[in-house]
């Protein structure tokens, strides 16, 4: 039996560069069904992916030799890993054996794809290698951290006239991307579907917030003070859940896991420039006592007086958990 | 004699070419070129201590809890904290679970595959690797990819999510484990056994673990038809290529030590060179820079004294590699040089008689995470929920520390010195960079350019598939070798 979305097939090519291949690690534990299974299903094809394929060397360049002269039509490029232009703009940071550079040959690809997707923020946006005086120059392919230009610059659209699809997150969690081919496969991906970062709304709309086990001491202020501590970890430990972009705590990550859910806080790993937050990832920094970065759409005055109410309110259950790396529950507590 | 390029390399997680000298049917020269620099240790130079957590596991995706664990080893050294029980169970087995899953994924996605190219085509075993292990396509993907899938629910359980996690800590681990925890934990290794043993071994790890030497190996293999487990489907192939005789490097075998219990570790640290085992000590290490695109390359530094300075343009370099030697030798490392230190008494009986070769590297991987697993099945028994996983310190002014651990593909060691509470250098040696490493000043080849030469070229042979037999034994991990 033929079905509609083996009809309508789609090729896709799969590149590395500025990144650590942790995107493709994550892309590779897709579940219910397996990668290849959601791949197929979808109607696409992998033309070449660095874990998964057969080819390299020579076989490997004469394949992109027959995309970028148009022997072969690509339909889907994805990009893991930033685009490096250093040193000096001359993208020697990654080199080719044919003695060009790994920019340049990503410039040609992305002119021939119908659609193009950066993976992981560092495809996005520049990511983890443009944080510190970012060394190698790295910039996302449309993006140079929250700016637009990058590679491919502000203007472009791809072949299906779509800008790049920034499926961002460090690394990204394997149903984003699974989500994003199979929406682009079967046409369904418009650009209402992106938001104002190009990132698919589908995981982008949500806050890392929803969901998180630990909104009981969220309400209560009930926090944290070290690693390990069960409260929440907005207030010292630098946690921003309230304001990250992405469904991590109601889509779980490898079964039941999420960072706030593995004891350790969100560091906004979908957003431009989160390498760079010009302090400590693991600390909260505070002016007079009080955290800087407050949930975005709440007045502070009002985030103030209530914090206050609540913190007078707090049960003891909560407040004796929230600096403990396990439950400590009133029972527990009556029979001592 | 010829000259040519071959890369770039798939399936070696990261960015690799290598470039021969062929003289008639075989190589004569060979050098290991890693063409992309990412500058992590000039990143993280001036960050507060503590944040080389943050960026430290995303110099890789595939080694990324082990660079996590020697970031945190490594502050621990710095802040002198000791890490309590639950916390280094926890630790191990989070360390265990990617070690385990990354020599699986190597076997089934990175390393069998190559014998099912086209050049194999004519040869008998070909129609049969083809159906089990050919990219993609293969019976075993499709069983494996699920099962490794299922494995990493432990990180979900552990670490919150893999990769990059931030759940080790200096103090021990964020996650508190609850008797459910437990639970899961243990029904997890049980699948992930049973993968193992119905599709890997075809028998019980138990009976696996007890192999003391060849005839033990062998004895075992004559009962069974040679593809009836993916193991023996291997050894099958190795003897048709003669896998045992390929790839052969310097056979001086290093290992750091991992999995910290009572008393040491589960295996210990050492060097092992001609049958002698001897103490390892992390003062002989210099990295040699003569072949590298730096600056600074003066004389080979000690990581507390190194620097990382890339020149584009530095001359007689061909790579952003550097080159580690211990005592000025080229070592290997790996899961062959960890099991061989450590004293494996089968697999030392395979070096002895060949050496570090495609076979013997690929069996010390099969056997290793076998026997981890077991170790897993003990660890999470151990852990007492209610109990401490994490101590808490503060990171001093000044100061430094190392933190030294293997990961699946060898030994890897973090050194980063602090002062006026911020980091003043920090240098990554990662288990590739030992490996991959270029000459060093006197002129001698790291231990894959040893490695390379004397491969066979088959006639017609463009990227010759030994050469990348060979590449892929070490299961390279580029990202790291070039953070």
């Amino acid at each position: 039996m033929k079905t509609s979305v083996a009809s309508a097939p789609g090729n896709l090519l799969w590149m590395q560069s500025g990144g650590c291949g942790g995107c493709s690690m994550s892309l590779l534990g897709a579940e219910s069904p397996d990668l290849l299974t959601t791949i197929e299903g979808a109607g696409l094809r992998v033309l070449w992916h660095p874990s998964l394929s057969e080819a390299c060397g020579s076989e490997f360049n004469r394949m992109l030799d027959d995309i970028e002269q148009d022997r072969t039509p690509l339909d889907i490029l994805c990009l893991e890993g930033s685009v490096i232009m250093g040193p000096g703009g001359s993208g020697k940071f990654h080199r080719l054996p044919d003695g060009g550079v790994m920019k340049d040959r990503i410039d040609a690809l992305a002119r021939k794809a119908r659609f193009v997707v950066a993976i992981g923020t560092c495809a996005a946006y520049g990511g983890i290698p443009a944080a510190g005086g970012n060394p190698t120059e790295s910039c996302g392919l449309q993006y140079d951290g929250g700016v637009p230009g990058g590679l491919l610059g502000a203007d472009f659209t791809s072949g299906d006239e779509m800008r790049v699809v920034n499926i961002a997150g460090c690394p990204v969690h394997p149903g984003w991307v699974t989500d994003t081919l199979m929406q682009l496969a079967a046409g369904a991906l418009v650009e209402e579907q992106l938001d104002e970062l190009g990132r698919p709304r589908s995981y982008a709309d949500h806050l890392v917030h929803h969901g998180c086990p630990r909104n009981e001491y969220y309400e209560f202020k009930a926090s944290a003070e070290k690693a390990g501590d069960l409260g929440c970890m907005m207030e010292n430990r630098g946690c921003l859940g309230t304001q990250a972009r992405a469904d991590c705590n109601t889509r779980l990550w490898n079964g039941e896991g999420s960072c706030l859910r593995g004891g350790y806080p969100c560091i906004n790993c979908t957003a431009p420039g989160f390498e760079e937050p010009g302090h400590s990832h693991l600390e909260t920094p505070k002016i007079a006592g009080i955290p800087i970065g407050l949930p975005t759409d709440m007045p502070k005055a009002w985030f103030v007086a209530l914090s206050s109410l609540s913190k007078a309110a707090t049960p003891s259950r909560l407040k004796e958990s929230a600096t403990s790396d396990h439950l400590v529950s009133s029972s527990q507590k009556g029979r001592k | 004699m010829s000259r040519r390029v071959v890369g770039p390399f798939n399936r070696v997680e990261g960015d690799l070419e290598v470039h021969l000298d062929i003289e008639g049917d075989s190589v004569n020269a060979a050098w290991v070129v890693s063409p992309l620099y990412r500058g992590f240790e000039q990143i993280l130079t001036g960050k507060k201590p503590q944040d080389a957590l943050v960026y430290t596991p995303r110099i890789c995706g595939i080694c990324s809890v082990a660079q996590s664990a020697a970031a945190a080893a490594a502050l621990a050294k710095l802040q002198g904290l000791e890490v309590p029980r639950n916390g280094r169970l926890a630790t191990n087995l989070v360390l265990a679970c990617e070690n385990v899953a990354d020599h699986l994924t190597h076997f089934y996605l990175f390393f069998m595959p190559d014998f099912a190219r086209e050049i194999y085509a004519g040869e008998p075993w070909f129609t049969e690797a083809a159906i089990r292990f050919k990219a993609q396509s293969g019976t075993a993907t499709a069983q494996f990819l699920p099962a490794r899938a299922e494995f990493l629910h432990l990180m979900g359980v552990l670490a919150g999510k893999w990769p990059h996690s931030l759940a080790i800590q200096p103090g021990g681990t964020t996650r508190g484990v609850e008797l459910r925890d437990q639970t899961r934990i243990k029904t997890l290794l049980f699948s992930f056994r049973r993968f193992l043993e119905t599709h890997l071994f075809g028998d019980s790890l138990e009976a696996v673990c007890s192999w003391r030497n060849v005839a033990d190996l062998e004895s075992w293999r004559s009962q069974r038809p040679p593809a009836s487990s993916d193991f023996g489907h291997f050894l099958h192939l190795a003897d048709q290529l003669d896998l045992e005789n390929m790839g052969r490097a310097c056979d001086r075998f290093l290992s750091y030590g991992v999995y910290p219990q009572d008393g040491g570790h589960l295996f210990t640290p050492g060097v092992w060179h001609e049958g002698v085992t001897a103490m390892f000590d992390p003062g002989w290490i210099r990295e040699d820079l003569t072949s590298s695109w730096m600056a600074h390359r003066d004389e080979p530094r000690h990581p507390f004294s190194g620097v990382t300075e890339p020149d584009a343009d530095a001359p007689d370099g061909y790579t952003w590699c550097k080159a580690p030697r211990l005592a000025g030798d080229v070592v290997e490392v790996g899961a062959l040089a960890r099991q061989v230190v450590h004293g494996h008494s089968l697999l030392r009986e395979l070096v002895s008689h060949s050496g570090g070769n495609v076979r013997s590297r690929v069996i010390a991987r099969l056997l290793e995470a076998a026997r981890v697993l077991l170790e897993m099945e003990r660890w999470v028994d151990e852990i007492e929920p209610g109990s401490p996983f994490c101590s808490h310190g503060k990171s001093p002014a000044e100061g430094q520390g190392f933190g030294t651990i293997e990961a699946a593909r060898g030994s890897l060691g973090h050194w980063i010195q602090v002062d006026q509470g911020k980091i003043q250098n920090y240098q990554i040696v990662s288990p590739t960079t030992w490996n991959f490493s270029p000459r060093d000043a006197a002129d001698v080849p790291g231990a894959l350019e040893q490695a390379l030469v004397g491969a066979p070229v088959r006639d017609g042979e463009v990227d010759p598939v030994a050469v990348q037999h060979i590449v892929r034994s070490f299961d390279p991990c580029m990202v790291c070798t070039v953070h």
